[in-house]
């Protein structure tokens, strides 16, 4: 108990590391994942391709690869650089590849929804003269955001939880590598792991109950 | 009383005698089943077109290609002096232009009542949300159904939701409406009101193509009856001709089938 109280200030310094970077991120893939299931839908056969091998592609590629890639590939191979600071640049790579990765989740989850929405809908709105785009963004999206209100949590809930491998991308600050770190002084501390677990679940808890009754609340009567 | 097409062309706004929809020789397929075959129609200017026929006939593909929710593998259809555009804005201009009610509502189910009859003149036509709304009062008024402006659609009957759906489509000042069976999927109770909307838009010289069941709605409203059976147009003719004096057996059995009960 004693290494949790005295390596606390750092612990909640680095929990503030996932935070920040769970909030970025989350914020980041509901738009791309948006932008990405647009394309997924899309009445262009080459977009509605590129958007499904993209999506195939991430979303069957594990986080740690994916991580790894932006920072040795994408950052050192390539030259991607965000910032001449390694701290700011570190967690700029870990928001691309987080990102990258969990708007595949978010775009499926919305293409689950999207097939909620009765055919009707769309013919409806395109009757009316709608164009596709406006079809999407007024008529189908919003119904299909209340159909998944749950599963997004969900993927939000996994992001979050996902931020602790951003060691993978060379970001040496969040919490999962202040506790290594902290082990590798101190010697492996079940307080400071269990002190861990419940910063997460006091983060994690409440967007589970939160979204179980938004979906609730918002969901369309048909 | 009955009217004939021609009579009725010379009688519309503007004297414009150009029909304002023809189609010309429409051929469409399902797979290997032909359900549209070299169909020649011509839709004038305020004039009420029934379409009537067993199911599986056609109507219903033929009331859908056009405003282009089916497309047509041959053919051409004119609208108002234009081929249909193929896609993108032309084809969501044109359809702004004809209006179409569904055999299931198709009330924008996440939009309130007034949502839904605003949405496309503020997003179509840009009109400012206060004209666009006192416009669908209007609209919602002459269809009896002002005082629920402000539920959802799951809240109001069917009978109802389609009176809303007629708003909806005369919101955008069409040229046309097609009525796709609009009351087939309706309790009998509620058949009439809607009935009743169409007739009061037939009176006031609005273009309609109506696939239905109601003969009784065909009787009062239509200018010309068209029966369609096996992806054919068989016969055409006034109401009352068609009604006690059709000319081909296969229009007579499907009367006697629906007539006689």
């Amino acid at each position: 108990m004693d290494e949790l109280i005295e390596y606390a200030p750092d612990l909640l310094a680095g929990f503030a590391e996932n935070l920040k970077l769970s909030a970025v991120c989350g914020v980041l893939s509901l738009i791309f994942g948006t932008i990405l299931v647009g394309i997924r839908v899309s009445p262009t056969p080459v977009l509605r391709a590129a958007g499904t091998a993209y999506v195939n592609i991430a979303r069957n590629t594990p986080l740690t690869l994916v991580l790894a890639f932006s920072s040795l590939g994408l950052s050192d191979q390539i030259g991607l650089i965000f910032s001449d600071e390694p701290s700011t640049n570190g967690f700029w790579l870990v928001v691309l590849g987080l990102t990258a990765y969990t708007s595949t989740f978010v775009c499926e989850s919305l293409r689950s929804g999207i097939n909620t929405v009765p055919f009707g809908q769309a013919e409806a709105a395109r009757a009316i003269g709608l164009t596709f785009l406006q079809s999407l963004s007024l008529i189908i999206l919003p119904q299909a955001f209340r159909a998944v209100i749950a599963p997004l949590g969900n993927v939000m809930i996994a992001m979050i939880k996902n931020t602790t491998v951003a060691i993978a991308a060379g970001y040496l600050a969040d919490v999962a590598f202040v506790m290594k770190d902290t082990f590798d002084t101190t010697g492996v501390s079940i307080p400071i792991f269990l002190g861990i677990v419940v910063a997460f679940m006091v983060v994690v808890l409440p967007i589970g109950f939160l979204t179980g009754w938004l979906a609730k609340r918002l969901a369309v009567a048909r | 009383m009955p009217f004939t097409c021609i009579t009725l062309t010379t009688m519309t706004e503007n004297g414009d005698a150009t029909p304002l929809v023809s189609l010309v020789g429409v051929n469409k397929h399902f797979g290997a089943l032909h359900v549209l075959k070299n169909i020649d129609l011509t839709v004038d200017r305020g004039e009420v077109l029934v379409v009537i026929g067993p199911s599986g006939g056609g109507k219903s593909t033929l009331c859908r290609t056009i405003n282009r929710l089916e497309t047509i593998d041959e053919g051409q259809i004119i609208f108002d002096g234009t081929p249909l555009p193929e896609e993108g804005r032309a084809l969501a201009r044109l359809r702004s232009e004809v209006g179409m009610v569904f055999q299931s509502f198709n009330l924008f189910a996440h939009k309130t009542i007034l949502g839904n009859v605003t949405l496309g003149p503020m997003k179509v036509r840009k009109k400012a949300r206060k004209e666009a709304s006192t416009r669908a009062m209007e609209l919602l008024d002459r269809v009896g159904i002002a005082n629920q402006a402000d539920k959802y659609p799951a809240q109001l009957s069917g009978g109802q939701q389609q009176r809303v759906a007629i708003a909806r489509a005369l919101a955008m000042d069409p040229k046309l409406i097609l009525f796709d069976e609009p009351t087939s999927a309706l309790d009998p109770e509620m058949v009439q009101e809607v009935l009743d909307v169409m007739i009061g838009l037939a009176r006031d010289g609005m273009t309609m193509v109506v696939v239905t069941h109601e003969m009784g709605f065909a009787r009062r409203a239509a200018n010309r009856v068209v029966f369609m059976a096996d992806g054919q147009i068989i016969e055409q003719n006034t109401p009352d001709e068609f009604f006690t004096n059709a000319r081909t057996d296969r229009a007579r059995d499907f009367l006697s089938k629906i007539l006689t009960h």
